[in-house]
Order: C-alpha cells, then structure tokens, then sequence
C-alpha cells in the first residue's frame, strides 16, 4: 500500500512497539523518525540491527525510547552519540546490550519461526552476564562438553527503513542491503520510505528481483526523497558529514538537540 | 627515509600479519586497514582483504551477518579490535567506566568483538593511546574476554597488542601479555610508567624495526589511494593524498 505521507506512516507505529532499524549505511529513514517525533511517540523498544547511530539518538533524545537493543550506537566519525550517552548515565532507557552477529541470528530464528537460534562466542563475557535471556547449553551434537549460547529469536513489530526505488504494487528494491530482508521477513509489520516509485514490477525484473523485497513482506511504502539523509542511501548519495556534524555538535545537550529538532525541516514527504 | 608515526605502525601491524588467508577490517581503523592492505600488496595474491564500509574494498553482499558466518566458518584469518580498556588478560571493554548499565562513561557497544575475539585466529589489538587510563589491571566491563576455559569452542583470540609505545605478543598459556618490541624514542621505563597491569619482559628489549623503504614507498603510493576510499580524511592527513 502506498500511503500519502510520513505522519500515515508514522501513526502506524504504536507507543511501546518493538521496531527494528538498520545500521547507518544500509537506508536509514531519517524523515520517518522526524514523523515519528513529531506524533510524539513513547516508549519505544528499539532493536538496532546490528547496530545504529543518529536515528536512535534522535528518538532517545526525543524521549521515544524505553529499551535500546544493540551492538552499538555511534555517530561513527562524528564521535559519541550524545543523547544516547545523556541518557545511559541518568537510567534514563533500559539497555540490551549485545554483539551483532547475536542480533542478527535472533532476528533469522523468527524469520525461521524457530525459537532460537546457537552461536559461538559471548561465555566469559559481561553481554551474557547481563542477558538472562540468552541460555547457555550444553551442544547435544557434541562427544564431549561444548558449552553454546543459545539466542532467543527477535520478532520486530516493526521493521522500518528506506530503500531506492519500490513500484506500485508495493515490491521494495533494497540493493545489496540483505539485513533489509532479513528485517521484512521477521517482523510482522515493515513499513518502509522509498527515493522513487517505479511504474514497472520490480519482481519481473531478472536483474533486480534477486535484491527485492517482495510486496507480500511489505505493509505500507511512503515517498521520501532524500529520507536517509544526512546519513547515506549507497550507491545513491553519500553522507553530508557537516550536517552530521551539526547534528553531532547540537546532540551533546538536552537544549542544543531541542534547538535542532526545532530547526529541522518537518515532515518532509513528497 | 624518514617516516610519521603512524607510518611506523602500519609497518609494525604489517609484519603480524603476513601470511594470512584473509583480514577483515572493522570500521574506524585506518592504520590497520592500511596494513592489511600493505600485506595484500606484498602477498602475490594470497591475502584476501575486506574493509567493511568501503565503496571498492567491499567483499561482502549478503547483509550485516555474512562477516560473521565467515568467521564462524573459519574463512577470516585476522580481524583488529580495539578497547576503551584493554587488560593484562587481553579482556576488551568497549562499553563504558563504572558500574554498568548506569555508567560514569559510557562508549558505543561491542559491535562483533564477542564474537569474532573467539573466532578469529589472529585477532589484533590496538589502541594507540598507552596510559594508564586505556591499559588497566582489570577492566570494568568484559566485551569479550581475552582467554576461555578449555572446553570452551575458541579457535581464536588475541595474538598481539600494539600501541604507540611498543609492541605486545599474548601468551595464552599463560594468560599475560609479554614486552615484544619498544618504538623508536620510546622506554621501558615510559611503558612500564604507562600499563595499568603486569606484563612480561626478559633482557634487552629490541626496539621495533623502522618501516622498510620498500613498504614505506608501496604505503604513500597505491595503498594511499586505496585507504583513501574509506578513510579520505587520514589519507590526506598522513599521504597527503
């Protein structure tokens, strides 16, 4: 379904949904956060695949955010993320910290419908100390004791990106992006921004199927230009590292993220 | 020929890594990407490279997991990895200073340290701040623990530690870091002076090797160009180019 604006976007995403997000190359919807902001979401769970920088300060800094799942938030070479780091140190989010490959098998489990999936690594560490959720068995393959961490499986209610170009019947073509995929087939809901909206069928395409997201994983599209910006679309615009550096600068107080939320350009859809 | 210090560790890098099938390097790391980058330059088309975040050293194309699979396959030789604190047990920390979550300090997050620090053979540390605050008895968080129990699954772990003052091989045996190498115009009073935790030494420390001309001219020609794909500010910065 192709919707009129970001705020239809954004008023499918309901206070306290648990919504998985990109990592900041990979279509980042950065317009669609400011429509989130700006309905004044609350409570958010958000789970960073693997990791995220700039979106999830913005809905930290914004108040939108209970828990903050993840391998890492940064704002990369523009250094710390303010309001993440503002809101860690005053208890302010409830934190799951992780490593990405955890993050990423836990969202394959659901997309597998089983309820976990094992991965090497973590014992010894103070992630799984901090992780009741994650189990530690004893590998029933093995001859002898092989103690793995088992991950319980991530089922997003939401899985919300931007991506190039869908077409009208709703088929998103993500690129080389596959975390994208692995997002949509996970999560119950996907809502996503598009650069462009193409009038032929993505899937017919022999070249660009093997990267689409077929229409049936997708539950609503908006138009965004340029709604990953500052951060990059690759292989469609390369990031504006002054902005990000405005934004960076502007996040290390509650009062300069305010100012900059203020000056932002809106909801801007087209 | 003389050289900039970060020329000196790249070389030094370059040295831990000959041989390897393929060296995958994180974000933020230029100094070891110029370094694997170097190897693969020197190694006839044996070393492999993958410099995540790059336009044109990208090896990758199914999603955010498949460095991992690899690792976990076997398929990556080296990887670099870092810490806020680094520990005499090689234990990495790369969440935050005080008691977590509430923390007095808080950094980004893991990333892929918990699991690739079990995984990869050759895992190097570096961190080019050497002070007290960076190398400390124990670190307040454990990203990823430097050794495991025996029974463990660890075909990885870490191997060396470099800094701006010296170079660190890790005994695993023993679970200690020893005295390898001390850069040019540094001491071992300066890095004894600077480590938070215990290490071993024995003798006459050798001081590291400068950059070889040979390298030091394959560097500032076309492995400038190539790191300047990920990493343009440091290629203008140390090649001016």
């Amino acid at each position: 379904m192709i919707l009129n604006d970001l705020s239809e976007l954004a008023a499918r995403i309901p206070d306290g949904a648990k919504i998985a997000i990109p990592p900041s190359r990979s279509g980042v919807a950065i317009a669609a956060t400011h429509a989130l902001i700006a309905r004044n979401a609350r409570g958010l769970h958000i789970v960073a695949i693997p990791t995220s920088g700039m979106q999830a300060d913005m809905l930290i800094g914004a108040g939108a955010v209970q828990v903050m799942e993840s391998a890492g938030v940064t704002l990369d070479e523009q250094g710390q993320a303010g309001r993440f780091v503002a809101a860690v140190k005053a208890g302010a989010i409830r934190l799951m910290d992780s490593t990405c490959p955890a993050l990423i098998s836990g969202l394959q489990a659901a997309e597998k419908g089983v309820p976990f999936l094992p991965m090497r690594g973590l014992i010894g560490s103070d992630l799984l100390k901090n992780r009741p959720d994650y189990k530690v068995v004893d590998n029933p393959m093995a001859d002898g004791p092989d103690p793995i961490v088992l991950l319980p499986a991530i089922q997003p209610d939401i899985a919300l990106f931007h991506a190039p170009l869908a077409d009208r019947r709703g088929n998103v073509w993500i690129g080389k992006a596959r975390e994208l995929m692995t997002m949509a087939h996970a999560a119950h809901t996907t809502l996503v921004t598009v650069e462009e909206i193409t009038e032929g069928d993505l899937m017919a395409d022999p070249l660009r199927a093997p990267a689409t997201i077929p229409a049936m994983y997708i539950t609503a599209i908006a138009r965004a230009r340029g709604g990953a910006m500052p951060l990059a679309l690759e292989g469609v615009y390369e990031a504006d590292s002054a902005a990000l550096a405005a934004y960076a600068n502007a996040a290390r107080t509650a009062e300069g993220f305010a100012a900059w939320l203020a000056d932002a350009p809106g909801i801007a859809a087209a | 020929m003389e050289y900039l210090p970060e020329e000196l560790l790249i070389c030094t890098i370059t040295r831990l890594l000959e041989g390897t099938g393929h060296i995958a390097v994180g974000v933020s790391s230029p100094i070891p990407g110029s370094a694997a980058l170097l190897t693969r330059a020197l190694s006839n088309g044996k070393t492999g490279v993958t410099v995540l975040n790059s336009a044109n050293l990208q090896t990758l194309n199914d999603g955010a997991g498949e460095l991992f699979d690899r690792a976990a396959q076997g398929r990556i030789g080296a990887f670099f990895l870092s810490g806020g604190q680094i520990d005499g047990q090689a234990n990495i920390n790369l969440v935050g200073v005080g008691q977590y979550p509430q923390q007095d300090v808080r950094w980004s997050g893991s990333f892929g340290s918990a699991m690739l620090y079990y995984l990869v053979p050759r895992v190097i540390l570096f961190r080019e701040e050497h002070t007290r605050r960076t190398m400390v008895d124990q670190v307040d968080f454990i990203s990823a623990p430097g050794t495991s129990p025996p029974e463990v699954y660890r075909p990885g772990g870490p191997y060396a530690l470099v800094t701006g003052l010296g170079l660190f091989h890790f005994d695993k045996l023993r679970a200690r870091f020893r005295l390898t190498s001390i850069h040019p115009g540094h001491s071992l009073e300066e890095i004894l002076d600077n480590t938070g935790f215990g290490f071993d030494y024995e003798g006459e420390i050798p001081i590291t090797p400068t950059p070889e001309p040979d390298r030091l001219s394959l560097l500032r020609g076309p492995i400038a160009a190539e790191i300047a794909d990920p990493y343009p500010k440091f290629a203008a910065a140390i090649f001016k180019s």
